[in-house]
């Protein structure tokens, strides 16, 4: 069984869409092969470089395995006359190339009929993989193509030549006007030569010999060059950084690295600034000593073999020490003008066409701050107003300065840095100078659900405000995001107040606090540009999808508990998130199954009444019921509720859970005895009215309909 | 360890070495661009050859004005006015990027003893309706050329595209003689008495002085008139040009009047809004809100330019292929209808 092989060399894809594409290509051949009947007995494996896309797939079959099946053709009265075949027989043994006499006759529950067994012969697996990997390679998915040889024929960067083989077999396809061949090319500068593929078994061990390397090799050479390098510094440890790792394995086919050094001087600058230019401009991993802090070296990965005399060093080292001057020029021009001189300057900065400038924002987002940061205060949460109050008002202020305009990243950051050194105000506590400057510095934090939310209360409330004052201005505007369109990333602004607001424990309702920012646009030139939106509504429905987005996913509950917590109240996230831990934590024991079972059932039967238009009764008449059962079970209602509410305030969910679990053997007692659904209209509602209780009265934590239960429903 | 500065290239050399290998190679060796703009991409070679369907290679040094990028002489690495060397390879041979490593060896660099990588880096220009495909390609960490597959231009998809290499030759040439500031390069050796004249001698007064005038001097109400009049100017041409070419009597007139009529006359135009557009910009006359607005009435014209270029030299062809396609020929009526500038 043959080997196939199939190489896609092009020139250099761009590193963050090496990975899915590579992994895009090996999942449609496995496919390709599934639905051709040709499934190989090996593995499929795939080989990715910045210059190719390539898959393997060990032992296919040489074709189709041969389909024998049987074809019916016209009815034996018409095929036959006299016992001598007609033309219609004839006809038919023509059609399926069968000898007439070789027709069988089969019965059917119509009668007899003509059939004759034929064999289709499996087609070569190079001439079905010639014609179908143009089409499934065409059709990769990119994030951004393009064309270059005929418009509307699209991939990511124009390629240059196909490898297509079934062991020593070239599969005669051709794409983009190219066709397959056996040669290959290896390392753009240290391996000129064209280089020929044996079989496909060979191609890992000739792409080496021609200096490409595998991903998963390559990192690992990565990994273990930058430890060794590394080690000549004493102490040190370069940082970890996966995302910069995975970049450099995706721009490189043969790496290797050096270290640079850059003079110990620049370490004055903030280390934020010189870890920016390094890893961000230049793809460098940074280096620390053992307590972390930045030495004055660096790492960078070479595409080639190696730098022997340290030109390749020299090189970069001159790269950075001008990035680095730069980087110094702007942090000394933009002490010329102070934070607070600056906010003015924001009058000029527009934050969005039809909601102003950023002195605009400034000013409400200072009022959104305070507010809330009274609220939390009430709520008695340590927290600073005053602080809050002048960080709001120096924020933005960075925008303005050098140092932010050459590196958009660092926004925030260095208004953080610049407000511990300027000074802010006469006689300004340091204390409390440092902590306007830690609000400010964390102000754009969480940027993802991985990042931290800011480290203090007040860098936490000046960052809610912030997104949440962008939010209402763009929802007042009717500017929601929809699908994959976001433009302004109001959703993760969004998911960064919910992770915050959990992570701080503020007791904030989300719908206040975007009552309050829609209210800081009243009577602007702003309002004037508003949509008649339904402001509250799309907004609750919005930080509702965010709330669930937060809980399943970065908090890692089920969707059921999920929906059953929201489903009661989707307002107050840091109670969202405890009711969703305790029904988490309970929903695994038997009683609270049977009580989910129990409840839903309660409201199938309520539902199925209505639908009926039964009457429920106002309120349960104690009297009216009949069965022990349901006296039991009624009386034991009220201590269980008020044994629940009191746990409940006190954010004991778990606790309260339990105690509604207590109620299992009544409940099962109850359905086992009583028929809710009697004749006896009196009865009936009175019976309904119990349930209605229950439903409502055990529904304050989460609706428990909505839990999935393994049993099965009784009443379906 | 490294090429002493006696034995790499001057400025004018490296620039004479790189033109040299290209006309080699077939291109047109053009002068500079005698209007003022901001980027190789802008002047006429580029922008309006790189539209319809002749294939064409050209190379030449653009000077290219930035405003707010200056620094009155005092940045070693920043500069008002910087010297590109622009590329246009239409279409792009098959192995347009060894021809690109091929200059990179002709200039000293033996890429063996280097590290060249190319990374994503797409070129967009709002200003031209304009935008590519490519890489910034990077030497030992330094980007010194970007490479462009062009896709559109002026709004209009490109058929074929072409390869864009822009070098950024003051920077390529610290690289080669290995000094931190651009005013430290030498621009010129004397053969005879080895003297040297360096960047500086030959650029700094034009850094500073141009410094001062976008940031501090220049005019703002007589720079906005500049802009209006220079727009005005462009858009009348291009509204008479629109008439001309609804113009649908026969014969040799209206294909002569139109076959002459100084569209590239209007892009310089174009080209002037734009700079000045930087002055103003620079001199923070231009408020972030305006900054869109502005941007897009100059695309406008360039856009327009792009349109009625391809209806002047392009139009003609099409007409005749779809004379035997009835329908197409319906379409191309239609077409015809709409104004010329959108």
């Amino acid at each position: 069984m043959p080997d196939f092989l199939l190489e896609i060399g092009c020139e250099e894809i761009p590193a963050r869409m090496i990975d899915a594409a590579a992994q895009e290509l090996h999942e449609r051949l496995q496919a390709l092969l599934q639905r051709e009947r040709l499934a190989p007995t090996g593995e499929i494996s795939h080989l990715d470089t910045p210059r190719r896309l390539a898959v393997l797939a060990s032992g296919l079959p040489i074709s189709q395995p041969d389909i024998t099946e049987q074809v019916n053709g016209p009815s034996a009265q018409i095929a036959y006359k006299d016992g001598q075949p007609t033309p219609a027989a004839h006809a038919f043994a023509k059609k399926v190339g069968v000898d007439v006499g070789r027709l069988e006759k089969v019965s059917t529950p119509k009668g007899e009929y003509l059939a004759a067994t034929i064999t289709r012969k499996g087609r070569s697996a190079s001439e079905i993989l010639a014609e179908t990997l143009p089409k499934e390679i065409s059709t990769l998915y990119w994030p951004k193509n393009m064309y270059w040889r005929k418009r509307g024929e699209l991939f990511v960067r124009p390629v240059r030549w196909l490898v297509a083989m079934l062991d020593e077999e070239v599969v005669p396809l051709a794409l983009f006007g190219i066709a397959a061949g056996k040669t290959t090319r290896g390392h753009r500068i240290i391996s000129r030569e064209a280089v020929t593929i044996s079989k496909p078994s060979a191609y890992v061990e000739t792409l080496r010999g021609a200096k490409v390397l595998a991903a998963p090799e390559r990192e690992h050479v990565i990994r273990k060059a930058l430890d060794a390098a590394t080690r000549t510094i004493p102490g040190a440890r370069w940082r970890e950084d996966k995302p910069l790792v995975s970049t450099v394995v995706n721009l490189t086919e043969f790496p290797s690295v050096i270290l640079g050094s850059f003079d110990p001087e620049f370490l004055d600058l903030p280390e934020e600034v010189l870890v920016t230019v390094m890893r961000d401009h230049q793809k460098y991993f940074a280096i620390e000593d053992a307590d972390g802090k930045l030495l004055p070296h660096f790492l960078a990965v070479l595409n080639t073999v190696g730098d022997s005399d340290g030109l390749i060093r020299h090189g970069n080292e001159r790269v950075l020490r001008a990035r680095f001057n730069d980087a110094r020029f702007f942090w000394k021009t933009d002490q010329k003008q102070t934070l607070r001189q600056r906010v003015d300057l924001l009058r000029n900065v527009t934050f969005q066409k039809d909601l102003g400038s950023y002195y605009d924002k400034t000013l409400r987002v200072q009022h959104l701050a305070s507010s809330l940061s009274e609220t939390v205060k009430q709520n008695g949460i340590a927290i600073r107003p005053g602080v809050v109050h002048k960080a709001a008002l120096l924020a933005k202020a960075d925008l303005t300065t050098e140092l932010v305009k050459e590196f958009t990243e660092l926004q925030g950051i260095v208004g953080g840095l610049y407000a511990r050194v300027q000074q802010l105000d006469d006689d300004l506590r340091p204390d409390v100078q440092l902590a306007i400057s830690h609000a400010i510095y964390d102000h754009y934090k969480p940027e993802s659900m991985e990042d931290a939310a800011p480290a203090t209360v007040e860098g936490a409330v000046l960052s809610i405000a912030d997104k949440a004052d962008s939010i209402a201005g763009m929802f007042a505007l009717g500017l929601i995001p929809s699908g994959s369109k976001d433009p302004f990333a109001l959703r993760r602004q969004a998911n960064g107040i919910v992770k915050t607001i959990a992570e701080h424990k503020l007791q904030l309702r989300l719908s206040e606090i975007m009552a309050d920012a829609r209210i800081r646009y009243n009577r602007s030139e702003a309002e004037k540009k508003f949509s008649n939106v339904v402001y509250a509504q799309s907004v609750r429905a919005f930080f509702r999808e965010r709330l669930e987005f937060y809980l399943k996913d970065a908090r890692g509950y089920a969707y059921d508990v999920v929906s059953a917590v929201l489903a009661v109240d989707a307002d107050d996230v840091v109670d969202a998130a405890a009711r969703a831990e305790a029904v988490s934590k309970v929903r695994g024991s038997v009683d609270f199954e049977s009580i989910s079972i129990a409840l839903k059932r309660m409201k199938n039967i309520l539902r199925q009444a209505s639908e009926k238009t039964k009457l429920i009764a106002m309120r349960v008449d104690v009297a009216g019921l009949q069965e022990e059962s349901e006296k039991e079970l009624t009386a034991l209602i009220p201590p269980t509720v008020l044994a629940v509410e009191k746990l409940g305030a006190a954010h004991d969910y778990e606790g309260a859970l339990l105690e509604i679990a207590k109620l299992r053997p009544p409940i099962d007692r109850f359905f086992d005895k009583v028929m809710v659904m009697v004749d006896d209209d009196n009865l009936r509602a009175n019976r309904l009215a119990l349930l209605q209780l229950l439903v409502k009265e055990f529904s304050t934590i989460a609706d428990f309909s909505e839990i999935v239960t393994e049993g099965k429903e009784s009443t379906k | 360890m490294t090429s002493s500065n006696s034995n790499s290239l001057t400025f004018q050399e490296l620039i004479l070495k790189l033109q040299a290998f290209y006309a080699e190679r077939g291109a047109v060796i053009q002068p500079s661009y005698d209007v003022e703009v901001g980027a190789g991409t802008m002047a006429p070679e580029t922008f309006l050859r790189v539209l319809g369907p002749n294939p064409y290679k050209v190379a030449y040094v653009q000077p290219s004005r930035r405003p707010a990028d200056g620094r009155y002489g005092e940045n070693p690495n920043r500069l008002f006015k910087h010297l590109q060397l622009q590329v246009i390879l239409k279409p792009p041979p098959e192995n347009v990027q060894e021809l690109y490593l091929e200059s990179l060896a002709t200039i000293g660099i033996d890429l063996r003893q280097h590290d060249i990588k190319f990374e994503e880096d797409n070129w967009e220009s709002p200003t031209l309706g304009a935008w590519g495909i490519g890489w910034q390609v990077m030497l030992d960490g330094l980007e010194v050329t970007q490479f462009t597959y062009f896709q559109q231009c002026g709004g209009v998809d490109l058929d074929p595209i072409s390869a864009e290499l822009t070098y950024g030759l003051e920077r390529l040439c610290a690289f080669l003689q290995d000094v931190d500031s651009i005013y430290d390069i030498v621009w010129a050796r004397d053969p005879k008495t080895g003297r040297e004249v360096k960047y500086g001698e030959v650029r700094l007064a034009d850094e500073q002085q141009f410094s001062v005038y976008n940031f501090e001097m220049a005019d703002v109400q007589k720079t906005w008139k500049h802009f209006e009049l220079c727009e005005a100017e462009c858009k009348a041409l291009l509204d008479r040009y629109s008439v001309l070419a609804k113009d649908k009597t026969e014969g040799d007139g209206i294909a002569r009047e139109k076959s002459r009529f100084p569209l590239l006359g209007a892009y310089d135009q174009c080209l002037k809004c734009s700079h000045y557009f930087n002055i103003l910009d620079a001199r923070g006359a231009i408020s972030v809100t305006e900054r869109v607005g502005v941007i897009a009435r100059v695309r406008a014209l360039a856009v327009g330019i792009a349109k009625a270029w391809m209806d002047q030299h392009y139009a003609s062809e099409k007409t005749t292929k779809s004379t035997d396609a009835p329908k197409a020929a319906a379409n191309e009526k239609r077409n015809k209808l709409e104004p010329v500038v959108t």
